[in-house]
């Protein structure tokens, strides 16, 4: 079975926003539409967004170190906001795992937001009905666009390729491997809510070092190639006068 | 959690109609058990009834408040194999049809014995259709105190308490309003109606109390650390992200002082069990027909309050992704 999600990279993350933006941008104008905002150039400003990067700082000064945090909709495996939802306006689709809401049944009780515990669906003031992460159900299948960009919009966006979208359910894929080999994990595993989306930790970077850098082989005063000194034979000293 | 007004009185108001119908009908069994005086059937249960079905149709209309497409609610009730607030939009229809039969048979006098158990029981249409009602008003107790109690991570509801509590407040306001109701028809069961209203607030009393201290001694298992999934002793939130408001920051917290939130809980513990108790004893000594309506209109009170408190003393673990601006 097919569970598609997003494996965010926050050794990578540079909390520019550019997936926020992007998101709000595809998403307002499309199928999930409208992201309606409150006063945005007003005081007191409010707004639908499926998804937002929060910063936090790990350590105490001068030791610490800035993580950003891409906060969207988790598509959990076990979604406990699914089975409250009184109209089934709330649903986990079978084909893919991915968690949505019908517009046209929901009648804007909350109560699925009160059952996730991370937050992650947001009501839209405007059109009375809950809104989320829809992870561009309507971009990743879109035979107009080219089969480079079947990807949500964040994924496309993100400058620093913090984003990966796949099946974490195929061994194979890319955001599978990534999740084994740099210790992908789950936000708050202990609500047995079972997230797909992963993230992956802070880790020491890998850095990459071919032979010829290392004897700077493009350098024309480079040394490294240089005979060692030799004890025997003659110095400028021993010649000059 | 941030206490909406259309929830608060949803379920204070239903509260009452189902207490109101429970005495009714206790008061009906006990004088066909010859326990308590016959009564004309017209004026009381039809009556009593009726303001039973208008506190039922209150609740029920604030509900729709609460709701962002209220003309969709019909909808609610298919979902009822998973979800406790599918099966509330079920029961209180149902508990709101029987009631409102059991007004018909009452007001129509449709009260002749259909038949006698073992030649001692008298069963009339009125019994059978009031027992049926008797457990949907149970089920619908459970119900709505479900949808809050089912929730596990608000672990402030996440405890049979819960429904206790719902219960017996409601079967305490719903009998402080018999008291009162009687009083106010001048029907001699204030006493009775009385009686069982101070049982059902003492027991309350415990019960409710018995939630705040466990609430009191919870520990809640989530923090920065695990909210992140960044294992470390010192996090700080720098920014959540925006500026501006939104959902997030307005609906799962109740943004009022702490001391604000602790008068609140003094104040319900006062309204709602030490004054109502202390005016109806005043009032069985007095004979006073006036003290059971402040009774109940002070239980009434603090009960908001009950319930306001009841939905901003639960911390939702969403809110900790929500602490910075900058
Ligand atoms: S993150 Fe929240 S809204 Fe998304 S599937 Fe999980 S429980 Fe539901
Ligand atoms: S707000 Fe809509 S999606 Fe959420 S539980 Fe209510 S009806 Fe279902």
């Amino acid at each position: 079975m097919t569970q598609l999600a997003l494996v965010i990279d926050l050794n990578v993350c540079v909390g520019c926003h550019a997936c926020v933006t992007s998101c709000k941008q595809w998403n307002t104008s499309g199928w999930a539409g409208p992201l309606p905002d409150q006063r945005p150039y007003d005081e007191d400003p409010s707004g639908v967004f499926f998804n937002r990067v929060q910063t936090y700082e790990v350590g105490c000064y001068p030791n610490t170190e800035t993580v950003h945090f891409p906060k969207s909709c988790l598509h959990c495996e076990d979604p406990p906001c699914v089975p409250v939802c009184p109209t089934g306006a709330s649903y986990k689709r079978e084909e893919d795992g991915i968690v949505l809401v019908d517009y046209d049944k929901c009648i804007g009780c909350k109560y699925c937001s009160w059952a996730c515990p991370y937050g992650a669906r947001e009501f839209d003031e405007l059109g009375k009905v809950m809104k989320k992460c829809t992870l561009c159900v309507d971009r990743i299948y879109d035979k107009n666009l080219p089969e480079e960009e079947r990807k949500p919009a964040c994924v496309m966006a993100c400058p620093t390729s913090a984003r990966i979208f796949g099946d974490v359910h195929d061994a194979d894929s890319e955001a599978s491997r990534a999740i084994r080999e740099q210790g992908g994990y789950q936000l708050q595993p202990e609500w047995g809510a079972r997230p797909s989306n992963h993230y992956l930790p802070r880790r020491k970077q890998q850095i990459h070092i071919s032979d010829d850098e290392l004897v700077r082989a493009d350098n024309p005063l480079r040394k490294e190639d240089e005979e060692p000194f030799d004890q025997q034979s003659e110095t400028l000293d021993d010649v000059a006068w | 959690m941030h206490p909406a007004f259309s929830v608060i009185f949803l379920t204070t108001l239903i509260g009452i109609g189902q207490g109101l119908f429970l005495a009714l009908f206790t008061g009906q069994v006990y004088s066909l058990a010859q326990l308590l005086p016959a009564q004309e059937s017209q004026n009381f249960y039809a009556l009593g009834g009726f303001v039973a079905l208008v506190f039922l149709a209150g609740g029920l209309l604030a509900s729709f408040f609460h709701l962002g497409h209220p003309e969709r609610a019909w909808r609610a009730v298919t979902q009822w194999r998973t979800s406790w607030l599918s099966r509330e939009v079920i029961v209180l229809p149902v508990f709101m049809g029987l009631v409102f039969l059991y007004v018909l048979i009452h007001f129509f006098g449709w009260t002749q014995p259909l038949f006698t158990v073992s030649d001692a029981l008298p069963v009339d249409l009125s019994l059978i259709v009031g027992f049926l009602a008797s457990i949907a008003a149970f089920v619908l107790f459970l119900s709505t105190a479900m949808i809050y109690a089912s929730l596990k991570f608000l672990k402030e509801w996440y405890t049979p308490l819960t429904v206790v509590n719902f219960t017996f407040l409601g079967l305490a306001s719903g009998f402080m309003f018999a008291a009162a109701f009687s009083a106010y028809e001048g029907i001699d069961l204030v006493a009775f109606f009385g009686t069982w209203a101070v049982i059902f607030t003492l027991i309350s009393a415990i019960t409710r109390f018995a939630s705040l201290i466990r609430n009191r001694n919870l520990r809640h298992n989530f923090n920065l650390s695990s909210a992140i999934g960044v294992r470390h002793q010192t996090i700080r939130q720098q920014t959540q992200g925006f500026m501006g408001g939104s959902f997030n920051t307005r609906e799962f917290f109740h943004h009022k002082s702490p001391f604000f939130v602790n008068s609140m809980r003094r104040i319900f513990l006062v309204l709602v069990f030490l004054v109502p108790v202390a005016l109806i004893v005043a009032s069985y000594f007095m004979q006073s027909a006036f003290l059971p309506m402040v009774a109940f209109a002070v239980q009434y009170i603090g009960l908001m309050a009950e319930r306001w408190y009841f939905f901003a003393e639960a911390k939702h673990p969403q809110n900790q992704y929500y602490q910075a601006i900058s």
